[in-house]
């Protein structure tokens, strides 16, 4: 009875969360650049909108063009399943779903990537080539914290090593963990597209990165994906979130509002580093993707010497 | 009972090009009857490994032979069968596809040469992984061997493919070289040619470290490991499709076999030489798919990937290997099970990929990625099976590459935990290179299927392609639902493997059930169900929606210019550029762009190509240096034939006075 009032919350949070976070960074930026912002829930506003329209598809599009919204929602989808929230177990939770939580994130990113080449335009090749390329520095980097983290639990699940007994290890481990913590930070603003690797709000189609990809969908499908990139950002939050919380009080009652009170840190922190950074030069963007794999290689061979 | 039925079925295939040697020229009836035969040949190899399956019956053959030392001696085991199935499967729809690819009407000078050569190679390497005689073992090599080059240089009026078949017979006779020696030593230590376990042993550290390295080598080359890999890409894209299928879905393959079937009776491996094996896997995984993206042949670029996964078998079986160092039944179970099943995979979607592209090149009449484009729209069955290729290969859920790459990355975290001063820790060090390899895979074939299948097409023929003929199609589809098969029901690989790692490593103990307790592979299974069936349902919503409103068609958006046209598009160079960046310390490219543009721009051009290093600064100068190092030896290169007989007497009154 417990696990499915906590499976169930879970899936609630899971899929209702997201926008908020969008929302959270908005005016977060807003406020520090002395506006009032949108609205919170600006998001659900729009996806709502979104739902509601007609679409317009290029002649050039195939099929391709649509299943990438949808595979690219659905793997996000599955993904935000594997992951622990709160400290105990997610709802679908093996020994290897680790592989399996990056693997459809890889999935999601070939069909978007491939809708994006599909209709044929120079501007959206270029966002799927960026996309593609800084993915490739950006996954060893996560893996690299895997590592980590299954050194230190012995486990291989998701829930086990970012489970209650992370907190232990922060007392012996401390320095490991806050290497892969900084690393897997890195790798949450590449993934998601943030500043500095790419302005979500930029209006210059040359520098985009993932806005350009999406550049030709419309209606119900850009829908999708715009919640699709707010799941993948809930995702990688929420990671971040157990890896630098991971300590439990054992009330349901207190752990959930504290790690929804932790997603909220981390959009706020995503809003500051918006506001205070700039964009990245596109030929430098390796070069912090390559600093992040170190940290978390750092990290491990700290803890193999 | 199974060995019986095999040798039948290897014997039909070898035969069944002859019927159509005899036939006309300008009739089909040849390649009819040569497809008959081997698909019956091959149904009937199928049937006898699934009957060994099933029965668990193993009846050896021992035949004796003229030659000293040699024995016909064949049987089956586990390890042979997971090796045998992609044999026949392959070359049975390689010559089902051949009707529509390579038919006898259309190729009138060498199709009946390219079918009884696809039969022999079919024949020759099944009777290579059920030899249990090293003689035999190698009269099987050189039968495959030699039929690959015939099939390699069918179009042997071109000057590429000749040259790409030289190569490959240079390459495949210094791994022969290699394998005499092998099987030399072997003899010398142990005093016989059996193949079988129980009579072989490693003898000494030394003895031990030469059989090594020369199965290393010999059966490296084969394989294409990464700096053994120089006659690879080029042999693959001078064939015609189907053979290329062949070639890299299971000819490589026998390498890895040769290299498993040695190690499989040499004992435990030193630590060292096991580590080396794991650090092969891991610069060839690489350096594989790197080269990959640099390609602007589709061809050569799947050929590269080929590279790229038998790195990721080496690395199985490098893992199995150190496991079987220090005696950890775990890694060994793991590595093998994904090394073993990853063969399979790889067999299964690279034909699939070889199959697909060679439709398209059939279609649009190039096999340069950036002549193709938007083949999609007009052959959208093609497009669906490389697509579903694609996603295999770069080992994404929910098809087959996931379930062995999920084996062998569960095994390499294993090598985290240490019991008993037994550890090796830097093993898991493959782990983010494997992640690395599988995004660099993913970014090669979102280029590749993007390139040659999306957008508008970018020349006169890919405009005018037509979907290919049903007979085309048929092959690609069975291969699809086999990827799909083993991407949602991995379990019923399982049994087979654990038998085949049995045989592999004796004395291990259950394999099935350590697998089982390690790898949830019934979950990935379950999760890719849920996968395919949420997309479905996403896609229905998405449909629903779209019926529900407005939906119109326009242009595609290009920042407000409304004529856009195909030379607009993306170019796969553009799309591999920041990666081959990223690479060019190891890729060298070669860049030739315009320099400055003057006030009235001239016509101008742009040329990228990405060498192969290894073939251009390592064994290429060598070999010239070799040339010209030995040109002193043409004094006695007369070219009469009294000379020639003089040197034979001299030889011999050499030898009678040694003696």
């Amino acid at each position: 009875m417990n696990t499915i009032i906590h499976d169930s919350v879970h899936v609630v949070l899971a899929f209702s969360l997201p926008p908020l976070l969008l929302g959270v960074i908005a005016k977060t930026k807003a406020l520090f650049a002395g506006r009032v912002g949108p609205p919170l829930l600006q998001p659900y506003y729009d996806l709502f909108k979104l739902f509601q329209k007609g679409s317009v598809y290029s002649t050039t599009t195939t099929w391709v063009f649509r299943a990438g919204a949808v595979v690219g929602f659905v793997s996000a989808g599955i993904a935000v399943l594997l992951i622990p929230l709160s400290g105990s177990a997610a709802p679908i939770s093996f020994t290897g779903d680790l592989i399996l939580f990056a693997y459809l994130l890889g999935l999601g990113r070939f069909f978007t990537a491939s809708a994006a080449l599909d209709t044929g335009s120079a501007f959206e090749g270029m966002g799927a080539a960026r996309e593609v390329t800084f993915a490739c520095l950006a996954e060893p980097a996560f893996f690299l914290g895997l590592l980590v983290l299954a050194k230190l639990s012995g486990s291989l699940q998701l829930s086990g090593m970012l489970g209650s007994s992370l907190a232990t290890h922060w007392a012996n481990a401390g320095d490991s963990l806050a290497l892969v913590l900084l690393s897997w930070f890195i790798v949450l603003l590449a993934e998601n597209s943030r500043i500095p690797f790419d302005d979500p709000n930029t209006h210059l189609e040359l520098t985009m990165i993932h806005e350009v990809m999406v550049l030709d969908h419309g209606g119900p499908a850009f829908g999708m994906i715009l919640y699709g990139a707010a799941l993948k950002l809930f995702v990688f939050g929420a990671l971040v979130v157990r890896l630098a919380v991971p300590m439990t009080v054992g009330s349901a009652w207190l752990d959930w509002p504290i790690f929804v009170a932790g997603l909220l840190v981390v959009a706020v922190v995503i809003g500051v580093v918006e506001s205070t950074m700039a964009r990245l030069r596109l030929t430098r963007v390796p070069v912090l993707l390559v600093a992040a794999c170190l940290l978390s290689a750092f990290a491990i061979i700290l803890l193999v010497r | 009972m199974t060995e019986l039925l095999v040798v039948l079925a290897i014997g039909i295939c070898a035969s069944s090009g002859v019927p159509g040697l005899f036939l006309r020229r300008d009739s089909m009836t040849g390649q009819w009857v040569t497809t008959v035969l081997s698909v019956l040949g091959a149904a009937l190899g199928i049937g006898a490994i699934f009957a060994f399956w099933a029965t668990g019956l193993s009846r050896p053959i021992a035949l004796p032979w003229s030659i000293p030392g040699a024995e016909f001696d064949v049987a089956m085991d586990g390890l042979s069968a997971v090796f045998l199935m992609p044999i026949f499967l392959v070359s049975l729809l390689g010559n089902v596809y051949g009707l529509g690819y390579w038919r006898q009407t259309e190729h009138p000078q060498n199709g009946r040469r390219l079918r009884f050569f696809y039969g022999t190679l079919t024949a020759g390497m099944a009777l290579l992984v059920i030899a249990r005689n090293s003689i035999l073992f190698m009269v099987a090599w050189e039968i495959m061997a030699l039929s690959n080059f015939f099939l390699v240089t069918t179009e042997g009026h071109k000057s590429e493919v000749r040259d790409a078949g030289w190569m490959y017979l240079v390459a495949t006779h210094v791994a022969t070289l290699c394998l005499f020696a092998l099987f030399a030593v072997l003899h010398v230590t142990n005093g016989s040619f059996t193949l079988v376990a129980s009579s072989q042993r490693a003898g000494s550290s030394g003895t031990a470290a030469a059989i090594f390295v020369l199965a290393l080598v010999g059966f490296g080359l084969k394989a294409g490991v990464m700096p053994l890999h120089i006659w690879l890409p080029s042999s693959h894209a001078a064939s015609p499709s189907h053979v290329s299928a062949m070639m890299s879905g299971v000819v490589i393959k026998m390498g890895i076999y040769g290299l498993m079937r040695v190690t499989s009776f040499l004992g435990a491996p030193s630590l060292e030489w096991s580590a080396v094996v794991l650090g092969l896997g891991v610069v060839s995984g690489v350096l594989g798919v790197v080269y990959a993206i640099g390609q602007h042949d589709v061809k050569r670029l799947l050929a590269y990937h080929s590279i790229e996964n038998i790195g990721i078998i080496v690395i199985g079986l490098g893992l199995a290997l150190i496991g079987r160092s220090l005696g950890r039944a775990d890694w060994i179970v793991l590595g093998l099970a994904g090394s073993l099943l990853h063969v399979w995979n790889h067999a299964l979607f690279k034909a699939l990929l070889f199959l697909s592209a060679g439709s398209a090149i059939h279609a649009a009449h190039s096999r340069e990625i950036d002549h193709l484009g938007g083949l999609s729209k007009s052959m959208p069955w093609t497009s669906l099976c490389f697509v579903i290729g694609a996603v295999a290969i770069c080992g994404l859920p929910p098809l087959n590459g996931f379930v062995s790459e999920f084996l062998i990355y569960i095994g390499l975290f294993h090598t985290l935990g240490s019991t008993g001063g037994t550890s090796f820790v830097w093993a898991a060090f493959a782990v983010p290179i494997l992640a690395l390899i599988g995004a660099l895979a993913l970014a090669c074939f979102a280029k590749a299927y993007g390139a040659v299948f999306l957008g508008t097409p970018r020349s006169e023929h890919a405009t005018h392609a037509h979907e290919s003929p049903q007979s085309m199609l048929w092959p690609m589809g069975v291969l699809v639902v086999c990827c799909l098969v083993i991407g949602t029901a991995p379990t019923v690989t399982m049994p087979i493997l654990g038998r085949a790692i049995a045989d592999w490593a004796p004395g291990l103990g259950d394999a099935d059930s350590i697998l089982a307790a390690s790898a949830p592979i019934g979950r990935v299974g379950v999760m890719g169900l849920v996968l395919i069936l949420g997309t479905l349902l996403g896609g229905i919503a998405l449909w629903i929606r779209n019926r529900r409103q407005s939906v119109e068609r326009g242009t595609t958006w290009a920042c407000g210019y409304v004529a856009p046209t195909s030379r607009m598009q993306y170019t796969s160079s553009s799309f591999a550029q920041m990666v081959v960046g990223l690479f060019g310390w190891v890729l060298h490219p070669t860049i030739r762009k315009p320099k400055d543009f003057p006030l009235f721009p001239a016509p101008t051009s742009f040329h990228s190509h990405v060498p192969d290093a290894v073939l251009d600064f390592v064994v290429l100068p060598i070999f010239r240096f070799a040339a010209w190092l030995f040109s002193w030896f043409r004094v006695f290169q007369r070219g009469n034939i009294q000379a020639y007989l003089l040197y034979v007497f001299l030889a011999l009154i050499a030898l009678l006075l040694w003696s």
